[in-house]
C-alpha cells in the first residue's frame, strides 16, 4: 500500500515536468536528433533522407578546403568578437561604476545594443560603411569599400557583432562590480595602492567568477552570429566572411545539401561543447572563492 | 610637536549638511585617542578626513608639522581598520597582511619576514594560507589589524573595529587591543559609539555630538567632571539621572527644590551655584550614587568615598515609587518613578526592595553634578 502511495506521489511530481519537457522535446531534442540522423544521409531537395551514407558527409567535410577555411574564419571571428565585446563591456561598466550627474543616460546607452536586433544594426552599419554615402569613410578621410574588401569585411562584421554583444557584457560586469565591497577600495587607498594596482589586484579578481561565465556565453553567442553576416556580406567577398553558421545556412537552403549542413551543425555543436567543457575544467582551477 | 593636528576642520557635504563644525585637536605621539559619540555625530567623518577618504571642506590637517589636506590617502602613511574589516576576499591572509608592503614594491624577503613577525604577534600564523571567507569574525579582525600595523604607520585609525564581534569576543579583543597598543606605542585614533569601549581603551577621549566637540579629557575626568549635560548623560551606564530643580538661596547654603523635596547643598557646590546665579538647574546624580537607606552617621560605606559627608543633611532624599527591578548579578537596578518621569538607581543585589513599593531614596550629594538649565553647561 505504502509503496503504491509513494509511486503515485512520485508520478505527480513528474507530471509537473511535462509541459516544460514537451516544449524542449518539440523544439530542442527532436530537431537535435533529426540533425544527427540527417547528417548520416544524402537528402532530396525537400530535406527528406534518401540515401544512407554513414559518415560519408563527415568524410566529405574533412576533406573540403572550403570547410576548413570556414572554420578558420569562424575562429578569427570568434576571437575578435569575444575579446572586443568583453573589453567594451568591461570598460563601459567601469565607466559608469562611478557616480556623477547624468550617469543614468550613459548606463542606458551602454546597455542599449542588447535591445537592438542584429539585422537592424546591420542595416545601419551597412549605410555607415558605404563607400559613397557612409560616415566612416568621411570621418577617416579614406576611400575603402569596407564590406567588399576581403581584408576588411570580416573585421567589420566582427566589430559590429562585438558592439552588439557588448550590451549584455556591460550588464554582467556591472553586476559583478556591484558585488565588490566598496570598503576594500578605501582600504587599498589607505594602504597606498594606485588605481592600476586596485584594478589588477582587486577589481579583476573580484570579477573572476562572472568573467568565466561571460567568456562562455560570449563564445557561444559569437559562434551563433548569423543575421549580420546574412545582411552585410552574405559570406563574401569570396569566402572571407563565410562563418560556419552561415555556411550551414547556405548549404541547406541554397544548395539543398541538407545532409552536409546537418554534419556541419553536429561538428559545430561538438566544438562548442568541448570548448565549454574545457572552460568548466579551467574554472575549477582558476576562479578563486 | 604634535603627531597629528586638526585646526578648525569642517566638513560640509554636497547636499549642504555640515557633518563636522570647527574641530580643533592635537594628537600626541603614542596616544590612544578615542572619538566617541552617538551615531551621526561626525566621528567617522572626522576619521575618514584624517585618512584622506573624505575631503576636508575647510581647516587644516597637520601631520608631523606638514600640511596634509591634499595628500593622497596612500601618501599619508596612515593605516586604517574598517568596521567590516574590508579584507581582500580573493587574497590569502598572507597577501592581505602583505598588501600595503607589496604595492610599495618592497623586497620579497623583507615582506616575508615582517608578515611572519606580525602574524606571530597576533597569533594567526597558522591561518596565513587561508582566505578571508574561511575565517571567523575574531580572526578577520586580527588579519585587518595585522595589515594595519605591519608597516609601522604614522598613526593607526580604527573605525568601530569591534562592533561586528559578539559581546564576549569584543571584551577579549578590547583587552588585546589595549595590550597591543601599549606594546607597539603606535599613535591610535579609535572611533566608537560604545562608551564602555571608550572608557576602557582610551588615554584621552573626545566626546562628540552633532559634529561638535563636547569635551576632551581623560576617562576619569569625563566621569567625574563632565563639561555639560550631554557628556554627563553619555558617559556611564546606566546614564546619569537628571532632576529639574529650583535653587533657593539661604544663609548657610543653597536649597534645591525637586518638586516637594528639599535637598540641601553646602560647601563648594553651594558657593559655585551662588556665584553662577542660575535659578533653574539640572541636578545630575549617577545611579550608583543613590541608596535605599541613609547610612548611619560616622560609618563610611564601602561603595563610594564621599557617602558619609554627602548624606549628613537629613533632607537629601526623594520619595519615589519603584516600578521595576533588574538584577545584574552583584547589583540590581531600581527603576523608579518621580513626578511622572523614570529614573534609575543602582544598589547592591541583597537590598530588599519590591516593585510597586513607595521608598525613600537617598542621594550622595558629594557626587552630584549641577548643570545650567539654559546652557546645559556644568556649574
Amino acid at each position: 500500500m505504502k509503496t503504491v502511495m509513494k509511486m503515485k506521489q512520485r508520478l505527480g511530481a513528474y507530471l509537473f515536468f511535462v509541459p516544460c519537457l514537451t516544449i524542449f522535446a518539440l523544439f530542442l531534442f527532436y530537431p537535435f536528433a533529426k540533425t544527427i540522423y540527417l547528417s548520416l544521409y544524402k537528402t532530396d531537395k525537400l530535406g527528406q533522407a534518401k540515401l544512407f551514407v554513414g559518415l560519408g558527409n563527415y568524410a566529405e567535410l574533412f576533406t573540403s578546403e572550403s570547410f576548413f577555411h570556414s572554420l578558420l574564419v569562424t575562429f578569427i571571428f570568434v576571437a575578435i568578437v569575444v575579446s572586443v565585446s568583453m573589453l567594451l563591456g568591461l570598460i563601459t561598466a567601469l565607466l559608469v561604476n562611478k557616480n556623477f550627474p547624468g550617469i543614468r543616460v550613459f548606463s542606458t546607452a551602454y546597455a542599449l545594443p542588447m535591445a537592438i536586433a542584429s539585422s537592424a544594426a546591420a542595416l545601419i552599419f551597412e549605410i555607415m560603411l558605404d563607400p559613397t554615402i557612409g560616415i566612416i569613410d568621411k570621418v577617416l578621410g579614406t576611400d575603402i569599400n569596407w564590406l567588399h574588401d576581403e581584408r576588411y569585411a570580416l573585421v567589420c562584421v566582427a566589430l559590429l557583432t562585438a558592439w552588439l554583444n557588448s550590451g549584455i557584457n556591460y550588464l554582467y560586469f556591472s553586476a559583478g562590480l556591484a558585488n565588490i565591497d566598496e570598503a576594500i577600495y578605501e582600504r587599498a587607498s589607505v594602504d597606498g595602492a594606485n588605481e592600476w594596482q586596485k584594478f589588477t589586484r582587486l577589481t579583476l579578481p573580484g570579477l573572476s567568477p562572472i568573467l568565466f561565465y561571460t567568456v562562455v556565453v560570449n563564445i557561444i553567442l559569437a559562434f551563433q552570429s548569423f543575421g549580420q553576416v546574412k545582411i552585410l556580406t552574405e559570406g563574401g567577398p569570396g569566402e572571407s566572411t563565410n562563418l560556419i553558421v552561415y555556411s550551414i545556412y547556405r548549404d541547406a537552403f541554397f544548395n539543398f545539401r541538407f545532409g552536409g549542413a546537418a554534419a556541419q551543425s553536429v561538428v559545430l555543436f561538438t566544438m562548442i561543447m568541448i570548448l565549454t567543457l574545457i572552460m568548466f575544467k579551467l574554472e575549477k582551477r582558476g576562479v578563486k572563492y | 610637536m604634535a603627531k597629528l593636528a586638526l585646526e578648525n576642520v569642517r566638513k560640509i557635504y554636497k547636499n549642504g549638511y555640515e557633518a563636522v563644525h570647527n574641530f580643533s585637536l592635537e594628537i600626541e605621539e603614542g596616544e590612544f585617542l578615542i572619538l566617541v559619540g552617538p551615531s551621526g555625530c561626525g566621528k567617522s567623518t572626522l576619521l575618514r578626513m584624517i585618512a584622506g577618504l573624505e575631503d576636508i571642506t575647510s581647516g587644516e590637517l597637520w601631520m608631523d608639522g606638514e600640511i596634509g589636506n591634499y595628500k593622497e590617502p596612500g601618501e599619508r602613511n596612515l593605516a586604517m581598520v574598517f568596521q567590516n574589516y574590508a579584507l581582500y576576499p580573493n587574497m590569502s591572509v598572507y597577501d592581505n597582511i602583505a598588501f600595503s608592503l607589496s604595492v610599495r614594491k618592497k623586497d620579497k624577503e623583507e615582506i616575508d619576514r615582517k608578515v611572519h613577525e606580525t602574524a606571530k604577534l597576533l597569533g594567526i600564523e597558522q591561518l596565513l594560507d587561508r582566505r578571508p571567507g574561511e575565517l571567523s569574525g575574531g580572526q578577520k579582525q586580527r588579519v585587518a589589524i595585522g595589515n594595519a600595523i605591519i608597516r609601522n604607520p604614522r598613526a593607526l585609525l580604527m573605525d568601530e573595529p569591534l562592533s561586528n564581534l559578539d559581546a564576549k569576543l569584543r571584551t577579549q579583543m578590547r583587552v588585546e587591543l589595549a595590550a597591543l597598543q601599549h606594546k607597539m606605542k603606535t599613535t591610535t585614533i579609535y572611533v566608537t559609539h560604545d562608551q564602555t569601549e571608550a572608557m576602557t581603551l582610551g588615554s584621552r577621549i573626545v566626546v562628540m555630538k552633532e559634529g561638535e566637540m563636547q569635551q576632551v579629557d581623560t576617562p576619569a575626568n569625563l566621569y567625574d567632571a563632565p563639561a555639560n549635560k550631554f557628556v554627563a548623560g553619555f558617559i556611564g551606564t546606566p546614564s546619569m539621572n537628571f532632576f529639574e530643580a529650583q535653587a533657593v538661596r539661604e544663609e548657610e547654603g543653597v536649597l534645591l527644590l525637586v518638586g516637594e523635596h528639599r535637598i540641601r547643598l553646602s560647601g563648594e557646590d553651594a558657593a559655585r551655584l551662588r556665584a553662577h546665579g542660575a535659578d533653574k538647574v539640572w541636578l545630575g546624580i549617577r545611579p550608583e550614587d543613590i541608596a535605599v537607606s541613609a547610612p548611619q552617621e560616622g560609618r563610611q560605606t564601602e561603595r563610594r568615598p564621599g557617602w558619609k559627608e554627602g548624606l549628613l543633611a537629613d533632607g537629601n532624599y526623594l520619595e519615589v515609587l519603584i516600578t521595576d527591578i533588574e538584577l545584574l548579578g552583584a547589583e540590581k537596578l531600581l527603576i523608579f518613578l518621580l513626578y511622572g518621569k523614570k529614573y534609575v538607581a543602582k544598589v547592591p543585589a541583597e537590598t530588599q526592595v519590591k516593585t510597586g513599593e513607595q521608598r525613600r531614596l537617598y542621594l550622595n550629594m558629594a557626587a552630584a553634578h549641577l548643570f545650567d538649565c539654559a546652557t546645559e553647561k556644568r556649574i
